[in-house]
């Protein structure tokens, strides 16, 4: 498991720019990324490599902050990789909220971020599967 | 229960009436001896003072208007030569040329005394640290509201608006146990004291008196809660004395209207028809008292009711209603009036909404167009766009059935929307009608 931190930004010209220089500001490094936008408003989704300070540091800057448990998965970069797991996942009954990818540091995996209705299901389903999740030091130091 | 001056405060029925047409009786014969402006108008309208018989002939009498005011600008309403007025207070003219008053020495003892009224009945004694944070200037609420408060003999603290961290600190260093200030100040000054760390138990405040804006029943529950005070609503406006003009008992059912010095009408905005007591409408006053600026039942603008019941107090003067909102505040979507106090009142019943908000008015092609801006607190904020988008649903649903009028809504940052040190600004109207 591991914690990503969500943040609220209004749809405004500068918004994503001021929140990711607070962090480069305060020497938080971020490790992987996702936005949800909709008209009015996106949820940007950070992996960071200090959660806590970084949680921390967007609230002092008045931004609308949680952070969220995650889970992140090591999936093969080839093809049918990501399909494995989740038909893994669907033979479970395992509802995904949603999911981003990123590239690991080896060359033949894919690290995929995975927001779950139940999470201490998915990681007995997991382990049981042998689906191999990152542990949160792990993907913080990447 | 405790009274400044019980005398007058429960004065029965009767007698307070005979005072009343005594004093309307004389304030009609100086206007209409002394002010060109309302002879004029009397004259017009075929009225003389000897026709002023009972208090129902109050209604025989024209109405004054801000635009009277204006059109007399600066001291063309006085009854009384400069020598004798002692203060002139001044609107800001935000909305046009700014409209004059003006004060005797006894029309400021007068003031005085109902601000001292007002404290006492919202708990206040000599033993209060009374922490002024209404604008000291033109503005009639910082003065007034001073002047009460030493009266009573309470230690003052002229602290003026702004500067919210020194306000806090002032706060925490010298006791202060009443807050005078608007609403929307006071919440912001919470959220300042959570920035600086700051926990109500660190404060000795135990009532804040606050007006100057309309303000819901659900504002003043999220004031008490978030502040751990009572808080009192007071009405005045500059046009009839200022702050004092009525204030809230420890039963909060309505403001007294000091009767002995005022007298409060309801009408239909529209057709000007007085209504009777209990009805909502525009509040018109007329003062009985003063010397300097007397004014004849004057339109306030001001969305009301009167209750002539007796209060639990004792206090036997008039109450108005909370109001409700000022018909120029008020805003008509496709039709339908809308306040920004009925927007306030929808928010504050959704747990987690702050009561910060803003109206945005447009108009897409011929259609009115209304946008609620608000802010998302750490509390309703949820990672999961499908969470966020069915909480802006479930806003809008409770807006439309209260407001008669779909609404969009917006979530915005919090802190994104202006604080306001004076009156919150609340309405941004783009329409160009």
């Amino acid at each position: 498991m591991a914690k990503q931190i969500s943040v609220f930004l209004e749809n405004k010209a500068g918004r994503l720019s001021h929140v990711t220089r607070v962090l480069g500001d305060a020497g938080i490094n971020i490790r992987a990324l996702s936005i949800a936008d909709t008209s009015d408003f996106g949820i940007l989704r950070i992996i960071v490599n200090d959660p806590a300070r970084a949680y921390r540091i967007l609230k002092d800057a008045n931004f609308t902050v949680s952070e969220t448990e995650v889970i992140a998965v090591q999936v093969s970069d080839s093809p049918g990789g990501l399909a494995a797991v989740l038909e893994q996942m669907s033979e479970a009954n395992l509802n995904i909220e949603y999911l981003y990818a990123f590239l690991g540091t080896s060359e033949n995996d894919a690290l995929v971020v995975f927001k779950v209705e139940d999470m201490d299901k998915t990681c007995i389903t997991f382990k049981e599967k042998g689906i191999k999740f990152i542990d949160e030091k792990q993907l913080y130091e990447l | 229960m405790s009274y400044w001056d019980k005398e007058k405060e429960c004065m029965p029925r009767k007698e307070l009436e005979e005072l009343q047409l005594r004093r309307l009786k004389e304030t009609v014969y100086r206007v209409y001896t002394f002010v060109p402006a309302y002879k004029e108008k009397m004259d017009e309208a075929g009225i003389k003072p000897e026709d002023i018989k009972s208090l129902k002939d109050l209604q025989k009498l024209p109405f004054t208007t801000k635009q009277d005011l204006r059109d007399n600008y600066p001291f063309g309403l006085f009854a009384l030569p400069m020598s004798e007025v002692v203060r002139i207070h001044s609107s800001s003219g935000t909305t046009g040329k700014p409209t004059v008053v003006g004060y005797s020495k006894k029309d400021i003892d007068i003031w005085s005394e109902l601000m001292a009224r007002a404290l006492t009945s919202a708990g206040a004694t000599r033993y209060s640290v009374i922490q002024n944070a209404y604008g000291y200037g033109l503005f009639t609420g910082g003065l007034g509201i001073h002047y009460g408060a030493e009266k009573i003999a309470a230690s003052v603290i002229p602290s003026s608006g702004g500067n919210t961290r020194r306000q806090i600190m002032l706060m925490q260093d010298f006791g202060t146990t009443e807050l005078t200030c608007t609403p929307s100040y006071a919440l912001f000054m919470h959220e300042v004291m959570q920035e600086m760390g700051i926990e109500p138990s660190d404060l000795k405040l135990r009532a804040g008196i606050f007006g100057a804006e309309p303000w819901s029943e659900n504002m003043r529950r999220e004031i008490e809660h978030k502040l751990e005070i009572d808080a009192y609503d007071i009405y005045g406006l500059s046009e009839i004395i200022g702050p004092g003009v009525a204030i809230e008992c420890a039963n909060k059912q309505g403001l007294h209207i000091a009767e002995d010095h005022f007298l409060a009408e309801i009408i239909d905005p529209v057709s000007e028809e007085v209504l009777d007591d209990g009805s909502q409408g525009e509040l018109v006053i007329t003062t009985i008292s003063k010397e300097a600026l007397p004014i004849i039942r004057y339109r306030t603008r001001d969305l009301t009711s009167l209750d002539k019941n007796v209060c639990h107090c004792g206090r036997t003067h008039v109450r108005m209603q909370k109001v409700l909102g000022r018909s120029d505040d008020m805003v008509i979507i496709r039709g339908v009036n809308v306040f920004p106090s009925m927007v306030e009142s929808v928010l504050l019943n959704i747990p987690g909404v702050e009561p910060h908000y803003l109206l945005i008015v447009d108009r897409k092609g011929n259609l009115d167009q209304l946008e609620v801006q608000v802010e998302v607190s750490e509390q309703l904020f949820s990672d999961e766009v499908r969470k966020l988008e069915e909480l802006g649903a479930i806003i809008a649903k409770e807006m439309e059935s209260a407001l008669g009028v779909n609404a969009r809504i917006r979530l915005v940052e919090p802190k994104s929307i202006e604080r306001s040190e004076g009156k919150a600004k609340r309405v941004i109207d783009r329409r160009n009608i």
